[in-house]
C-alpha cells in the first residue's frame, strides 16, 4: 500500500493525495497497543502512511486534517496472530475457494502462501471492518510437516495485500506434525533433522555463490529470492540420499540460516521442550511457538530460551491429548514467566474469525478478576493482539503499535475494542481510511425491513 | 389404566355368567414405556440462600435494580427490591455491583457425544450410517464425563443444555436435557419432565454424508426422503392410535416410527438444524403438510429474511451471534440476525453448538445486542437476557420449570461479577435447582471429571 502511495505521489505531480495530508486523531482514549494503559485525551498524528506521534503531549501540527475522536477509543489496528485469512472464502464442500492446504501437490516447504491471497476476499473485508488491519498468514500442511512459507498481510480494500512475503516457515511438530510424519512424533522429528540436513547440503552451495543477505527491509522479502532454489543450476549436487524435492530443500535453507523465521506448532509439553533442544542443536533457527496450550507447565524453560509464544487464549478444553493442561490462564502464566507471548487463532476458524481476538484478549482481562487465575493488565492484553504477534516475527518496528514511525494502521472504536460490544468505526491502513462495507452489512441494510415493496428485495441495492 | 380396569370388569362379569361362552375379546392393549431410560437426577442439597443489592435479570425480560432473590427447597422463592425479607437462619450475600440471573440455558449442544478430547473413539453424534435415523438417541451416547460440562458451568453460566444428534442425517434421532449436574450416568444429569426432542436437517449436511451413500445426494432428494418417512410414520400413527385405542394383536414395534409418531402426537419437539430461509419455509410447509410442528431452527444463519414468517409460525431460532461462510448455506449470515429476529416478534435464542462458544453465550448475547443496537434495534439488557434463558427454555419445553427467576420455579441461578453481557465478566456462584454448583472463590466448588483426576492440571481454575 505504502508503495502505491508513494508512487502516487510521483506521478500526479502537484496534486497531494489523502495520504500525504497530515491526519491528526484528537481527545481519544488513546492505547498504543506497547503494553501501555490507554489514555485520556490523547492525539494521535500521521502523515504519508506512517505515525508521527501519538500520546497526551502531542502537539496538533499545522494543518492537519483533525479527526475528532472524543468519547472514542484509538488504538493500532488488530494484528491476527496466527491465521488463514484470504485462503478461503468459504472453507467446507465449494471447490476452487479454499487454498488453505495442497494435500494433493508434490510440494511442502516450497509453497508460498502468496499467490493464494485474494484481498477481495469477503473474510478479508469483515476482518477490516472489525478493526482487524494486518494478519500473520500460514499455509496449512500438505503431506508433510512442513506447510511452507507464509506472509504478512494488511487488510486494505486495494490489490496490494503483502505486506512481507515468505516471512517463515510453518511447521507442524505435533500430533498433526505425526499423522503427517506417518504416526509418530519420532518420526516427525527425523523427517526434520533430515530435512534441515538436506537444506544445509544446498546451503553449502549457497555459501559459494556469495552468502547471504542480511536485510530486514519490509517491502524485500527476508528470503533472498522468492524462488532461491534457482540459484542452484544443474551443478548443484545432492546426495542420492534425500526426501525432500530440491524445491523444498532449497526453501529450507533461509530457516536453517536463520534468515527465515521458523514457527513451529506444538502444543504439549514435552514437545514444547523438545523443539526448545532443536534450538540448542541448530541456534541459527529464529524460532517462534505457536499454540502451546500446555505452556505454562513448563514456561521458565520457554523464557529463559528467548522463543516468543503465538497462542491460543482461551483453550481450557483437553480437546486432544496433547492438551490436557489447558487453561484460560496459559497466556497470563507464560506472560508473568517472562514469555513473549501473543494471541493467534490456532486452528479456531483460522481462515475468518479474525474478530475473536479482541473477545479473547478481553476475557484474559477477565481473568486478572478470578481468583486463582492469571491473566493480563488491560494494555498487556492489547499488546498481545497488537505489537506482540509483530514482534515475534520481526516487524515490530513496522505494525502493531503507534510508536513514530510504524505504518499508520489506526482505529478510532465506538467504545473499549476489548469488549466485544465495541466496534471499528474509522479505520486507517498505511495512512489510508478504508470502507467498512461487507457482503454482510449490504445484507443487514436489505432486510432491515421485511415490509412487502413495489419490487423483490433483488432491486433494493 | 382406567379402560383396562373396566375391560376386566367386563370380563370377569362374563365369566361369573358361566354357562355363556364368552365371545372373543381383544386383548386390552399394553401400553409402551415411553420413559424406559428415565432420570435419576436428584437435586443436591442447598442453603437457605439469599442475594442482596445485585441487578437482577428475571430472564423474562424483568429488571430490578438493589434486587433481592431468596432460593431455598431446591426452589426461587422470591424475587424483589431490596423489602423482601430474609428468611431466619438463610445464608445471605451482598452482591452490590453483581448480577443475578437465571442460569444459562443452552439449546444446542453436543457435550457428551462429542466430547474432550475430541478422539475418534469419543465420536458418538451422528448416526451417519442412514439419513433417517429417529430411532436413536442421543442420551445414549452421553458421556457424563465430558469435561466440557464443567467448563459450560463454571465459564459459561449453562445450568441446563439440550444435548442433540449431529446434522449428518435428516432424521439425526432424539435429543435429550440434560441439568449440567455432574453425575455417574447419563439418567443422573436427565432434566426432569423435559420433554425429547427429534433433531432434524435440511440442506448441505445430509445430502452430502449421503450423496455417496445412496442418497439423498440433493436438496430435492432431501426433502423427498423425509416426506416419505412421515408418510409412513403417518400409516404407523393410524396402526398404533387404533391399537391403544381398541387393543388386540399389539403391532410391531418400529423404533424410529415411535418416535415420528410422538412428533405427530405433539409429544416430541422438532429441533431442525436448517440455515437457509428457503429451507426453512419449505421446512415448515412440511411440517404443514404431515401435521407437526416445528419447535425451533437451529443455526438459522436466514431467519433475518424470514422473521415475519417465524413470528407468524411461532417458530424460535437458535443462532450463532457471528459466525459466517465456514460453508455455502452460512454465507448470507449477519451480525444482526439474532436482534432482527427478535424485532420481528419471534423467539431468538443464542445458541453454541460448540464446546467452546457454550462458554462465552453470554458474551455472543452481547455482540448481538451491541449490533443490533447500531442498526437501530433499541433492547435493553434485560430483555436481551431471554435469549439466554426463557427462549431456550420455551424451546426445550421446560420453561414451567425454569429459564426465569419466578416464585417456585427451579433455583437454577448464576450470580455474575459484573454485568453479564461484557467479556470482562464471569459467573462467581451458580446455583442448580438452588445447590450451590459453583462458588469461584472456592476451588471445591469446582467440579473436575474423572477424566481429569491425575492429569496436568487437574482442579485448575480453566
Amino acid at each position: 500500500m505504502r508503495g502505491a502511495a508513494i508512487l502516487a505521489v510521483l506521478l500526479s505531480g502537484i496534486a497531494v493525495p489523502a495520504a500525504a495530508q497530515i491526519i491528526a486523531i484528537t481527545n481519544g482514549i488513546i492505547a498504543k497497543g506497547d503494553g501501555s494503559a490507554p489514555e485520556q485525551g490523547g492525539t494521535v498524528v500521521f502523515r504519508n502512511g506512517r505515525i508521527i506521534a501519538a500520546g497526551t503531549d502531542v502537539g496538533i501540527p499545522a494543518g492537519a486534517q483533525i479527526v475528532d475522536a472524543r468519547g472514542k477509543w484509538v488504538t493500532p489496528g488488530i494484528v491476527a496472530g496466527f491465521s488463514r485469512l484470504g485462503l478461503a472464502e468459504v472453507d467446507l464442500s465449494v471447490e476452487g475457494s479454499d487454498d488453505t492446504d495442497a494435500d494433493g501437490g508434490p510440494f511442502s516447504a516450497a509453497i508460498d502462501v502468496v499467490p493464494a491471497i485474494n484481498p477481495l476476499n469477503t473474510t478479508i473485508a469483515v476482518s477490516r471492518a472489525d478493526g482487524v488491519t494486518r494478519a500473520i498468514v500460514a499455509p496449512a500442511i500438505p503431506r508433510s510437516i512442513f506447510a511452507g512459507q507464509g506472509a504478512v498481510i494488511d487488510t486494505g480494500a486495494d490489490m496490494n495485500p503483502v505486506t512481507a512475503a515468505r516471512k517463515f516457515q510453518f511447521v507442524e511438530l505435533g500430533e498433526t506434525g505425526a499423522a503427517a510424519a506417518g504416526g509418530s512424533r519420532a518420526s516427525a522429528h527425523v523427517l526434520f533433522r533430515n530435512a534441515l540436513r538436506e537444506a544445509a547440503e544446498l546451503g553449502r552451495f549457497d555459501a559459494l555463490r556469495g552468502g547471504r543477505d542480511d536485510r530486514e527491509g519490509i517491502s524485500d522479502p527476508v528470503v533472498r529470492n522468492p524462488n532461491e532454489s534457482r540459484i542452484y543450476g544443474p551443478d548443484a549436487r545432492r546426495s542420492d540420499d534425500v526426501l525432500l524435492t530440491r524445491f523444498d530443500a532449497a526453501a529450507l535453507v533461509p530457516v536453517l540460516q536463520g534468515r527465515q523465521y521458523l514457527l513451529v506448532h506444538v502444543e504439549r509439553a514435552s514437545d514444547i521442550l523438545q523443539i526448545l533442544r532443536l534450538k540448542r542443536e541448530f541456534p541459527s533457527l529464529k524460532l517462534v511457538l505457536v499454540g502451546a496450550t500446555e505452556g505454562w507447565t513448563v514456561a521458565g524453560d520457554i523464557a529463559a530460551a528467548g522463543v516468543p509464544v503465538i497462542a491460543s487464549a482461551v483453550n481450557d478444553l483437553p480437546a486432544s491429548f496433547e492438551q490436557l493442561a489447558a487453561t484460560q490462564s496459559n497466556v497470563g502464566r507464560m506472560r508473568a514467566a517472562g514469555v513473549k507471548v501473543s494471541i493467534g487463532l490456532i486452528d479456531d476458524n483460522d481462515t475468518r474469525y479474525m474478530f475473536s481476538g479482541r473477545q479473547y484478549a478481553g476475557n484474559l482481562v477477565a481473568l486478572s478478576r478470578l481468583p486463582g487465575a492469571t491473566g493480563l493488565t488491560w494494555g498487556e492484553a492489547l499488546r498481545a493482539i497488537t505489537s506482540a504477534p509483530a514482534e515475534a516475527i520481526g516487524l515490530g518496528a513496522e505494525i502493531g503499535s503507534l510508536a513514530p514511525g510504524r505504518r499508520a494502521d489506526v482505529v478510532i472504536w465506538s467504545g473499549d475494542p476489548l469488549e466485544s460490544a465495541s466496534a471499528a468505526e474509522t479505520v486507517f491502513i498505511d495512512g489510508v481510511q478504508q470502507p467498512l462495507e461487507t457482503h454482510q452489512s449490504r445484507l443487514r441494510d436489505r432486510y432491515r425491513d421485511l415490509q412487502r415493496n413495489t419490487l423483490p428485495e433483488a432491486y433494493r441495492h | 389404566m382406567a379402560r383396562t380396569a373396566i375391560v376386566g370388569v367386563a370380563v370377569f362379569a362374563a365369566l361369573l355368567a358361566g354357562c355363556v361362552k364368552p365371545p372373543p375379546k381383544k386383548a386390552p392393549p399394553v401400553r409402551i414405556n415411553q420413559d424406559p431410560y428415565p432420570s435419576t437426577y436428584n437435586r443436591y442439597p442447598g442453603a437457605v440462600t439469599v442475594i442482596r443489592g445485585a441487578t437482577v435479570f428475571d430472564g423474562e425480560g424483568g429488571r430490578i435494580d438493589n434486587g433481592t432473590v431468596v432460593l431455598a427447597d431446591g426452589v426461587v422463592q422470591a424475587v424483589g427490591g431490596a423489602d423482601v425479607p430474609s428468611p431466619d437462619g438463610a445464608y445471605v450475600i451482598d452482591a452490590q455491583g453483581k448480577y443475578v440471573t437465571p442460569g444459562v440455558i443452552d439449546a444446542h449442544s453436543h457435550l457428551g457425544d462429542y466430547p474432550s478430547p475430541g478422539v475418534e473413539s469419543h465420536s458418538d453424534g451422528n448416526e451417519a450410517t442412514g439419513p433417517v435415523r429417529p430411532e436413536v438417541w442421543a442420551e445414549h451416547s452421553v458421556w457424563p464425563q465430558d469435561p466440557g460440562f464443567s467448563r459450560a458451568l463454571i465459564n459459561g453460566g449453562v445450568t441446563a443444555l439440550q444435548i442433540l444428534p449431529g446434522s449428518a442425517n435428516l432424521f439425526g434421532g432424539r435429543s435429550v436435557t440434560l441439568k449440567n449436574v455432574p453425575a455417574r450416568t447419563m439418567q443422573g444429569m436427565k432434566f426432569p419432565g423435559a420433554p425429547y426432542g427429534l433433531k432434524m436437517a435440511c440442506g448441505e449436511n445430509p445430502k452430502r454424508s449421503y450423496g455417496g451413500k445412496g442418497g439423498p445426494g440433493t436438496r430435492m432428494g432431501n426433502i423427498a426422503v423425509a416426506r416419505a418417512a412421515w408418510i409412513k410414520a403417518q400409516a404407523y400413527k393410524r396402526k398404533w392410535d387404533k391399537y391403544d385405542r381398541d387393543g388386540g394383536d399389539m403391532p410391531e414395534r418400529d423404533l424410529a416410527m415411535e418416535t415420528l409418531r410422538g412428533v405427530l402426537a405433539g409429544q416430541i419437539l422438532i429441533q431442525n438444524h436448517c440455515y437457509r430461509a428457503d429451507e426453512m419455509a419449505l421446512m415448515i410447509d412440511m411440517a404443514k403438510e404431515f401435521g407437526y410442528k416445528i419447535t425451533a431452527f437451529h443455526h438459522a444463519v436466514e431467519s433475518y429474511k424470514i422473521a415475519d414468517l417465524l413470528a407468524r409460525e411461532g417458530i424460535c431460532s437458535a443462532m450463532w451471534a457471528d459466525w459466517y461462510g465456514f460453508k455455502m448455506e452460512s454465507y448470507d449470515a449477519i451480525e444482526e440476525n439474532i436482534p432482527f429476529v427478535h424485532k420481528a416478534g419471534a423467539c431468538a435464542i443464542v445458541h453454541s453448538d460448540d464446546a467452546n462458544g457454550i462458554q462465552r453465550l453470554y458474551q455472543e448475547a452481547a455482540k448481538a445486542l451491541a449490533d443490533g443496537r447500531r442498526a437501530g434495534v433499541n433492547i435493553s439488557d434485560e430483555v436481551a437476557f431471554t435469549w439466554l434463558s426463557a427462549n431456550p427454555a420455551k424451546a426445550l419445553g421446560i420453561f414451567d420449570k425454569t429459564g426465569s427467576l419466578k416464585p417456585g420455579k427451579m433455583a437454577d441461578v448464576v450470580m455474575w461479577n459484573g454485568n453479564p453481557f461484557s467479556n470482562y465478566t464471569r459467573p462467581e456462584r451458580v446455583w442448580i435447582d438452588g445447590a450451590l454448583m459453583y462458588d469461584a472463590n472456592n476451588p471445591k466448588r469446582r467440579p473436575v471429571s474423572d477424566f481429569e483426576l491425575g492429569q496436568p492440571g487437574e482442579g485448575d481454575v480453566k
